[in-house]
């Protein structure tokens, strides 16, 4: 919302500066967005006369001027073509920035002449394009700053403008007086009185308006009055000043009108050229299927139910938010029809969202207009009509009636002391409400029709503590609910998301938050992609679909990184995923993914590509932290993404997985355009049972002081058994006594064959009683042997 | 005896490396070496004649066996040092590399104000990023016609044909999940918020995505001064200075009345902004008494109840704390600006510790 300081002082009688009114709008929740204050740019600039002026010696078209200042007679070398004796001119001495040129002006020599300033054109002030000469006043005293000789002679060039946001609840401060009411209930000025002086009624209407009874509820009062022979053209010079200050464009007469009323009195209007109005006007709902070509020249079509005002030929106004052209006012009109009508907020808003238009009058009508003012604001267009086009007005044409707006709530003074915690009296309060329009019977407040924001006794405090100012109220502490050492805070997900992304970053990987949504193509190879987890309107087709993992986006950004040049990454996310669209249809996740080398070629040759045991490494370590058990299963079969033998799931039984880690499968590196091969783990942390929770002991620890014993076998199997299957078998060869099974060696092929492989492992035995014995050895590492033999089908390697 | 003394003494002295040291040994005190040959005479001589030459030769064999292994020892050392002078390394060589990770900025942020919320006892609670249109706007005090709906740039999730339930939306603030709370557990309340949220705009200074905390209080006689208080407390310990003052300025939220945004004190210096010094104020944060139908949403009597409730950008408070120009870098995964703006793994921050280094 814009308005310049002269238009709001239209309203408002007052002293303030600029300074302290801009400051009081944003502290009553009127946020100035911008002050454009032209004047200001121009404070420096100061009134002179030229003594005399003579050629420049050296130069043809420069004069050599003595110009009277508030700093006595100045030696100024000119270049305009009007510069000569006699005429009042504008001076910008040495120190005086000049915005139309960007420069500052300091004392200089011209040819050899000194020149202590400039004499100034409207272009060089930005007042106007004209530059083909320097201003010449036809008034105006030496030393008078220029400032305040055009807020005396030409006000609107240095009517700063002041931008608002206004918030939706405050429709009526997107009227001009709306704007002076809330400063003069501040105590900025008084709120000058607006009245209008009728106009005579000449005649009776021909234009009949009616309401049908379905639209009662969306068009309570239509008010109307036609006025005979006035006589269009453009508007008188201070509306088109007022109009363009504000960014609107001047049209005509009648239509600077209505857009004047929408922002002075947030009363939009609709003229209508009489002489296009076939018959007589009615509001109706839209059958649909209608087409109307509306002011800004679109067409629309309208939905069934939507309101709008026709005649007998047809459609002729899409109801509170844009007119037709049809029957739209030209600069030939000479009879025309005057509407003010009401619309419900509600409907308008559903209506002008389904049509796409984004109108004055609807976001206007949307955030509520004063209902009551309807009658009187049609009363405001008629006499400017009137007195500036000349013509006479019909007797006023009424349909409907003003809706009954009025409720009161009941004034606490204490409520602002327990709502805000500010110490306002309550005689201050009584005084603000009245102030702002309210109406107090006894403890009752009575709302003004212009505020359909206030709903119940909060709006009341709102209103005071705004006004009062919240800048001062002061903190007060606010006591724990239990008093002592705060508890955790954090929920056993958020603390066990917090230790995997602690310990994956401790393990090298560096954290990504990657969008929530991703391109459907990517989406559909992790399993996603479909309908349920489609957004109905991504900002680009990119940003499509909601992730259902995270890998695509560790994936995209491993691509984006090889694309400038990094080829070793270490990257990790943890956050939701989403297996549909409803709510609570996500889960949380942990994954990580490692392309390129363990890190970059070094002399100690340590650095070599990286594979599926770093990645199940450090899955199997973020687990652990997370306080996964650690006796897992591992598993084939996970999901087609991963390479398909190349990965493990790491399994609490055959359905409960905890993670899964591996090489992600080439085709899906290929549609991504990431350079493999890349090693990836995800991990379910909602997976991993929570903890019977027993307090923190961590149980007596108990160890044996006999010496434990390592014994070496190596088994030749067949190459697809599983290292895990020999270990178990192994280890079940004596539970008590075997503490560790390692595999320390893996041979493949060579001399033991085709599709055979070798694999060694360390057995350590921990006595817990007695010291172990030769024989007693002996017969474990049998039994190793014949359990291992009897699991895997190999044989000791002799 | 002497002269035996004199003669082996200078010849382990002499002796040039461990194997004439051997040599020396067996010719001196061996089995068959000079002194037990002189023993083994200690049986013709008289009882007198031994008790003179018996000690005296035991403490020769015991000198020559002390000298032995000192030399011993001292050659062991010389080759120790002999071998240690050849094995020279360049220990300007770079060591092992070790890969090093980080944690992103957004989580670090939400750590942090973790930690300074609980102490002020506030308790984390989470909810849906997908979450139905009357969590998100209807129990806010958002009718479906209000214009704020309209300002917020919502997603909306796509509905299946014949589904004519209004559709669902990616969450444009945490504030649904104050309602899910509120329901849950009733009043009295202090929990924070803190959360990815989406809103359909993509700019210099907005992302389709970003992080926000809400924050809830709920008790019988909050005000609007306790609000005061709880964010200048939170403020100063976050940006890490000793006072830092608040402005609250009048606005509209439907979600609260009366509504205040709040600006922090800061300074400007070329293009930099410093919080918590100087003259100029800063918009951080959207506030206000929680509205009585958004109370009256969640389960709660708002004749019995009041509260607080605030908002603001996680993303954003970590911009201003720590220097990030442009929000849209926060999502675009650069290695290079992971490693600058990134945190160490064990930087996690407390308040008896201070929250950044």
């Amino acid at each position: 919302m814009k308005f310049t300081l002269s238009w709001l002082k239209s309203h408002l009688e007052t002293d303030a500066t600029l300074d302290e009114i801009t400051y009081a709008l944003t502290d009553l929740g009127l946020e100035v967005e911008g002050v454009e204050d032209r004047g200001a740019a121009l404070a420096a600039f100061t009134i002179g006369y030229v003594e005399s002026a003579e050629k420049h010696p050296d130069a043809d078209r420069l004069q050599v001027c003595q110009v009277q200042t508030d700093e006595g007679l100045k030696q100024i070398i000119c270049g305009a073509p009007n510069a000569r004796q006699g005429i009042t001119v504008v001076v910008a001495k040495p120190g005086v920035y000049v915005p139309g040129i960007d420069t500052t002006i300091g004392v200089g020599k011209i040819r050899g002449i000194e020149s202590y300033g400039m004499m100034a054109s409207e272009r060089e002030m930005e007042l106007s394009e004209e530059h083909d000469g320097i201003i010449e006043l036809p008034s105006g005293e030496v030393g008078q700053s220029f400032t305040d000789w055009l807020a005396q002679n030409d006000p609107a060039k240095v009517d700063p403008v002041i931008e608002i946001a206004i918030t939706p609840n405050r429709p009526d401060a997107l009227g001009v007086r709306g704007i002076a009411r809330d400063l003069a209930a501040r105590g900025l000025g008084t709120l000058k009185p607006s009245t209008v002086d009728l106009v005579e009624a000449a005649f009776e209407s021909d234009i009949k308006v009616t309401i049908d009874e379905d639209t009662l509820d969306g068009c309570p009062l239509f008010c109307g009055r036609l006025i005979k022979g006035v006589k269009n053209g453009p508007s008188p010079a201070w509306l088109q000043d007022r109009l363009r200050a504000i960014g609107l464009r001047p049209i005509s007469f009648l239509v600077d009108v209505t857009n004047f009323f929408t922002y002075d009195l947030n009363r939009p209007l609709h003229v209508f050229d009489a002489d296009k109005v076939a018959g007589n006007l009615r509001v109706h709902r839209a059958a649909g299927g209608e087409v109307i070509t509306a002011l800004d020249d679109k067409d629309y079509t309208l939905q069934a139910g939507q309101m709008v005002i026709s005649d007998d030929n047809g459609v002729e106004s899409i109801a509170g938010i844009m007119g037709g052209s049809a029957s739209g006012c030209t600069a030939e009109t000479v009879n025309v029809f005057v509407e003010s009508a009401y619309w419900d907020p509600v409907q308008i808003a559903y209506a002008g969202r389904a049509l796409k238009i984004n109108s004055d009058a609807r976001y206007r009508f949307e955030r509520g207009v004063d209902p009551s003012f309807t009658p009187e604001g049609l009363e405001h267009a008629v006499r400017m009509i009137v007195d500036h086009a000349g013509g006479e007005a019909s007797a006023p044409v009424y349909a409907g009636a003003v809706p009954d707006t009025a409720r009161a709530y009941k004034l606490d003074a204490a409520r602002v002391q327990s709502l805000v915690g500010m110490e306002i009296p309550e005689s201050q309060q009584r005084q603000t409400l009245t102030a702002l329009g309210f109406r107090l019977d006894g403890d009752m407040a009575y709302v003004p029709s212009w505020r359909p924001d206030v709903q119940g006794e909060a709006d009341l405090v709102e209103e005071v503590a705004r006004m009062a100012s919240l800048t001062k109220l002061q903190g007060k502490p606010l006591p724990r609910l239990t008093p002592g050492v705060p508890r955790p805070v954090m929920t056993p997900r958020q603390r066990r998301e917090q230790i995997a992304r602690r310990t994956t970053a401790a393990l090298g990987y560096n954290e990504l938050v990657t969008y929530s949504f991703i391109d459907q193509a990517s989406a559909a190879l992790f399993g996603g992609g479909d309908d349920l987890t489609r957004l109905e309107n991504p900002i680009s087709s990119d940003m499509s679909h909601m992730r259902p993992a995270l890998l695509p986006g560790l994936l995209a950004a491993a691509a984006r990184n090889q694309a400038r040049g990094f080829a070793d990454l270490a990257f990790f996310e943890v956050g939701p995923a989403f297996h549909g669209g409803e709510p609570g249809e996500q889960h949380s996740l942990v994954s990580g993914l490692l392309v390129g080398r363990t890190g970059p070629k070094d002399v100690h040759g340590a650095a070599r590509p990286v594979d599926i045991y770093d990645v199940k490494a450090d899955a199997e370590a973020v687990l652990a932290a997370m306080g996964a058990p650690a006796k897992v299963q591992i598993m084939r079969g996970a999901a087609d993404w991963w390479h398909p033998g190349r990965h493990g799931k790491i399994c609490l039984g055959p359905k409960k997985v905890l993670g899964v880690f591996g090489e992600v499968h080439p085709r899906i590196l290929a549609a991504m355009d990431v350079k493999g091969p890349a090693m990836a783990f995800t991990l379910w942390p909602d997976e991993i049972p929570m903890p019977r929770k027993t307090g923190a002991s961590k149980g007596a620890l108990t160890i044996s002081d006999l010496q434990a014993v390592e014994r070496d076998f190596a088994f030749v199997v067949d190459a697809d058994v599983e290292a895990l299957t020999l270990v178990n078998a192994a280890q079940g060869a004596d539970k008590a006594l075997i503490e560790d099974v390692r595999v320390f060696d893996e041979f493949i092929g060579g001399t033991l064959g085709e599709g055979k492989k070798s694999l060694a492992i360390t057995v350590r035995l921990q006595p817990t009683d007695k010291t172990l014995k030769e024989a007693d050895i002996e017969a474990v590492s049998a039994k190793v042997v014949e359990k291992v033999t009897k699991a895997t089908g190999g044989t000791l390697r002799g | 005896m002497d002269d035996l003394k004199q003669k082996y003494l200078g010849q382990i002295a002499n002796a040039a490396d461990e194997a004439a040291l051997e040599d020396i040994r067996v010719t001196a005190v061996g089995k068959k070496g000079e002194v037990a040959l002189k023993m083994r005479e200690l049986g013709k001589m008289t009882p007198e004649e031994r008790q003179v030459a018996g000690p005296a030769l035991n403490a020769l064999k015991d000198e020559i066996n002390s000298a032995l292994a000192a030399k011993k020892a001292a050659l062991g050392d010389a080759a120790l040092d002999e071998r240690l002078r050849s094995e020279w390394l360049d220990v300007s060589l770079p060591g092992r590399t070790r890969r090093v990770g980080t944690i992103h900025p957004i989580s670090q942020v939400t750590e942090e104000v973790t930690a300074i919320f609980g102490e002020l006892g506030f308790a984390s609670a989470e909810g849906p990023r997908i979450d139905t249109d009357w969590y998100n706007f209807d129990a806010l005090n958002i009718p479906g016609h209000h214009p704020a709906r309209a300002e917020m740039d919502t997603f909306y999730m796509h509905r299946a044909e014949g589904d004519d339930r209004a559709p669902n939306v990616l969450r444009t603030h945490t504030s649904p999940v104050q309602i899910r709370t509120m329901e849950a557990e009733g009043a009295p309340l202090r929990i924070i918020c803190p959360g990815g949220v989406y809103r359909a705009d993509y700019d210099q200074t907005h992302t389709p995505m970003f992080h926000q905390i809400e924050g809830l209080a709920i008790d019988k006689d909050i005000s609007m001064a306790n609000l005061k208080w709880v964010l200048e407390e939170f403020f100063a310990a976050f940006f890490e200075v000793d006072t830092i003052k608040t402005r609250f300025r009048a606005s509209h939220f439907p979600f609260t009345e009366p509504s205040a945004e709040v600006d922090i004190q800061c300074s400007w210096e070329n293009g930099t902004v410093k919080v918590g010094e100087g003259d100029d104020w800063l918009e951080v944060l959207g506030s206000g008494m929680v509205h009585p139908k958004v109370l009256q949403a969640g389960g709660i009597d708002p004749n019995d109840w009041q509260g607080f409730a605030f908002g603001m950008g996680i993303d954003r408070i970590a911009m201003l704390k720590y220097g990030i120009p442009d929000l849209r870098a926060f999502f675009d995964s650069d290695l290079r600006w992971l490693r600058h703006y990134g945190f160490a793994s064990l930087d996690v921050p407390t308040l008896h510790g201070g929250l950044s280094r």
